[in-house]
């Protein structure tokens, strides 16, 4: 009974020292695993960690994450079996490629930028950070679109249904294009002076990165007032794709004014990387030293087992004695090797026959690339160099006396050779061998971006090395481009010759020598792979005619070397052979072949649609008053 | 046990029986064709290149219907519902030029569909390839034609290039696969555009085959889709 009471009288304290709290307060419990806006925006770390995820939804083109991408343009053939080769199979771009409409990303920027300038409780310098990369981001993605797209909606506030049950309030029409690279111009120079000039900074935002978005946008719009008028169908009488040309120069003494507030070192001491002593090292190790590179100037960066790694080294590595048995999908085009310079400035095919047409002999595999731009060697893996430490085994089999060829259809295969005793190997245990997936069959692999660091190669570790978005050598190049067109060549000659020194091409070029021609030229050599090839062909509206959609023979291939009109649907190979002919001098030298694998059956065709992607019928449907683009069905 | 059985078999029959009924439309059986014409006379196109949109509307989302592309001697064929629908050739799309509304957008050709029938769309391409003869003589395809200037007008344009194309199939085109042998002649070039000659050397063709495809291209300046002759079949 006792017992009773006790209990009783503590329940009863218990259920009064509750009751005082409200009902309300009692139902009402926070979630443990959401923050509120307001705790989102009370801390710096938390700031950061939103801002980290809207850092990781940028666009980009041919990166490292994704090397399908720079497999196109016929710059290479994707030793791959399956769909990957319906590139060089198909006759012409779809009207959606490269398209993109994120209006989702658009929004979340919006909102934290909303909600970061609403803050209270951060501090104010770091809340200025905040805003500009936030700012920096949406701007950049906006030059994304623009590129793809022309004019976009200009959204620069989070848009909010009110459910009355008429949306048409929230649809917005297409900006002009040139609006739109007036925004991201503007929008750079009002966050350049809240970001730190930091030279060591590549992942975030910095006044570097902005800079140098600011100089590619205003030189893309310059271009496209300046030559829109070479595709004049290529147009909307809105404006929301195409420029007028009388907008050209401003945008190109915009271009040049931030190409040389970088140079000039208010940025941060940016500086052409030439750290190596071997010019095709020190060009390939662009890409991936990571230790105080002064010419990188915003990345998207990678950290070994941390889970944010890429698999580029594992895709493309050198397939024979690799990490991995898998390897050699990019495998750079004949077109695109030739394409480089001789050291004298001039433009030649490979040594391949004599005048007579006699094949011409090499001692060794890669005399035939000796005496050109170092960057080839920077670029490609060519037949005959070594990546870690162990040489690329690529040759196609060899050639007997009478002309004839012994090869195999194995990686490595041996045969007995005539008048031998045993069987010995007849073709590299890196191709090329058609069809062979994963082996070199344009007898090229490429090595830009792969990562020399053991382990590289295998999935267990992966490579942390950085995709580059904007670098130095190609503010250089944007800079050169934008004093050419504002007719100061002398000057365009100057920033051009940086870039070309240090590729050893030490003979400089004067104010005479820059053409447009030129300039398409060293933007290929210096900055292929990097996803800049389809975009600067369509500013110079090029595109539809070095992609014309005719197919190529090896008279096509050979003519015309760095011309701005040189066509280049189809991707070429060149395969080495060894001479077995006892007696003969040149037996066990080198010869080499130009081929065309029977796998490339297409040719590229960039229709006058593909200058700006298709917008979906369903974003049309939604909001009528997004116009069509230009020359679409 | 068994009449159970025969419940649940009847059930499945009856089931069989009415289910394709309920949930199936029937397939559209209105059959909607014609060709692209000039006076009267057929205007040969690319394969795959000349597209031409059919629209419908009340029924939810805009967008064509239908977009698909005319044959290589310019004919199209589409099977409809009954109904009323839209169809126009997109702006800077075909050789040719289209109608357009006031406004620059490509003007409408309503058609309604009351079972099938044929329609065929009247435009005015830029030239017209006259006359076109082929002859196979010491391994070359020779081709003649004349070019009659259609549009003289502020609309009018001159002509890039000719080309005579050879396949080993029907399909002959500029496209890379299209074509195993072209020549071309620039514009400039071409003196007296009642008689233009060219002349294509045969390559080996591997297999062999006894007979090849051939056909003339007329590229206009400015304007991406080429105007082609009719496809012609020669003996080797």
């Amino acid at each position: 009974m006792k017992l009773r009471i006790v209990t009783f009288s503590i329940m009863t304290i218990i259920v009064a020292a509750y009751s005082c709290k409200s009902e309300s307060d009692f139902l009402d419990i926070g979630p443990t695993n959401v923050f509120s806006n307001e705790q989102a925006f009370s801390d710096t770390n938390l700031v950061v960690s939103v801002l980290a995820n809207l850092y990781n939804r940028q666009l980009d083109f041919s990166t490292v994450k994704n090397w399908e991408t720079m497999a196109d343009f016929s710059e290479t053939f994707p030793s791959q079996n399956g769909t990957i080769q319906d590139l060089v199979k198909r006759n012409d771009w779809g009207y959606g490629m490269w398209s993109t409409w994120d209006y989702t990303y658009i929004r979340e920027l919006n909102l934290f930028l909303q909600r970061c300038e609403a803050a209270p409780q951060l501090p104010e310098g770091a809340k200025k950070k905040y805003m500009a990369e936030g700012r920096f981001l949406r701007a950049n993605y906006y030059f994304e679109m623009v590129k793809r797209m022309g004019g976009v909606p200009l959204i620069l506030e989070p848009m909010v249904y009110d459910f009355k049950g008429d949306p048409t309030y929230l649809q917005h029409a297409r900006a002009k294009e040139s609006d739109v690279y007036d925004f991201v111009i503007s929008e750079a120079d009002a966050i350049k002076n809240d970001l730190k000039a930091d030279v060591n900074n590549k992942s975030r935002a910095s006044r570097g990165s902005v800079l140098a978005m600011k100089c590619r946008a205003a030189l893309y719009a310059g271009s496209i007032a300046k030559y829109g008028g070479v595709t004049p169908q290529v147009s909307l009488q809105g404006g929301e794709v195409g420029i007028p040309a009388s907008k050209a120069n401003d945008y190109y003494t915009k271009a040049l004014a931030a190409a040389e507030e970088i140079m000039n070192g208010s940025a941060g001491a940016y500086a052409l990387y030439t750290k190596k002593p071997d010019l095709a090292d020190n060009f390939a190790s662009v890409f991936y030293d990571k230790d105080l590179n002064p010419e990188t100037i915003f990345v998207e960066d990678f950290r070994l087992k941390s889970g944010k790694v890429h698999g580029f080294s594992i895709a493309n590595q050198p397939r024979f004695g690799a990490e991995e048995e898998e390897g050699g999908r990019l495998n750079p085009s004949l077109n695109l090797v030739q394409s480089f310079e001789l050291l004298d400035n001039t433009f030649a095919p490979l040594p391949v026959k004599d005048g007579s047409g006699n094949p011409i002999f090499y001692d060794n595999q890669t005399d035939i690339f000796a005496g050109r731009d170092a960057r080839l060697a920077g670029t490609v893996m060519l037949p005959g160099t070594s990546f870690k430490e162990r040489t690329v085994d690529i040759w196609a089999g060899y050639q007997l006396a009478n002309g004839s060829i012994i090869s195999g259809d194995e990686r490595g295969q041996q045969k007995t050779l005539p008048g031998g005793a045993a069987p010995v190997q007849v073709v590299g245990f890196d191709g090329p061998i058609n069809g062979k997936e994963h082996t070199a069959q344009t007898g090229f692999y490429l090595r830009k971006y792969l990562d020399p660091k053991p382990g590289s190669g295998s999935r267990g570790t992966g490579s942390d090395l950085p995709f580059i978005r904007y670098r130095y050598a190609e503010v250089l190049l944007n800079a050169a481009e934008a004093a050419f067109e504002l007719g100061q060549p002398g000057v365009a000659a100057g920033y051009m010759n940086q870039v070309r020194a240090r590729a050893g091409l030490v003979t400089p070029l004067d104010g005479g020598d820059i053409t447009l021609a030129r300039i398409m030229h060293e933007r290929r050599a210096e900055l292929s792979f990097e996803g800049h090839i389809v975009f600067d062909q369509k500013r110079w509206r090029n595109a539809h005619v070095i992609w014309d959609g005719a197919s190529m023979n090896e008279a096509d291939l050979l003519s015309n070397i760095g011309g701005a009109n040189k066509r280049n649907t189809q991707p070429f190979g060149l395969w080495s052979y060894k001479l077995h002919d006892p007696g003969n001098p040149n037996h066990g030298k080198w010869l080499f072949k130009i081929v065309k694998s029977p796998l490339v059956t297409g040719s590229n065709r960039f229709r006058m649609g593909n200058y700006y992607s298709f917008i979906d019928d369903n974003i049309r449907s939604n909001n009528p008053k997004i116009v069509k683009q230009p020359n679409q069905d | 046990m068994k009449l159970s059985n025969y419940i649940i078999a009847s059930l499945l029959a009856g089931i069989a029986a009415t289910g394709c009924k309920k949930d199936n439309y029937d397939p559209p059986a209105s059959s909607l064709s014609g060709r692209l014409l000039y006076q009267g006379d057929e205007i040969h196109v690319e394969y795959n290149q000349v597209p031409y949109q059919l629209y419908q509307y009340g029924f939810g989302k805009l967008g064509p219907i239908s977009n698909t592309t005319f044959d290589q001697d310019g004919t199209y064929s589409v099977l409809l519902f009954d109904g009323e629908y839209k169809l126009i050739i997109p702006n800077g799309q075909g050789p040719f030029l289209w109608k357009k509304t006031a406004g620059g957008s490509p003007d409408t050709v309503v058609v309604q569909m009351r079972g099938s029938r044929s329609l065929d769309l009247e435009v005015t391409p830029f030239y017209m390839i006259r006359n076109p003869q082929f002859n196979v003589a010491a391994g070359k395809v020779n081709g003649t034609f004349s070019i009659e200037k259609i549009i003289t007008d502020a609309n009018a344009r001159n002509v890039e290039r000719v080309n005579l194309y050879l396949n080993r199939t029907a399909f002959v085109s500029g496209a890379g696969n299209y074509n195993v042998a072209n020549v071309s002649l620039s514009g400039g070039s071409i003196t007296d555009p009642g008689n233009v000659a060219l002349s294509v050397t045969i390559p080996s063709l591997s297999p062999a085959q006894s007979y090849i495809y051939a056909r003339i291209g007329l590229k206009v300046q400015g304007v991406e889709d080429m105007i082609f002759s009719p496809v012609i079949k020669l003996d080797i």
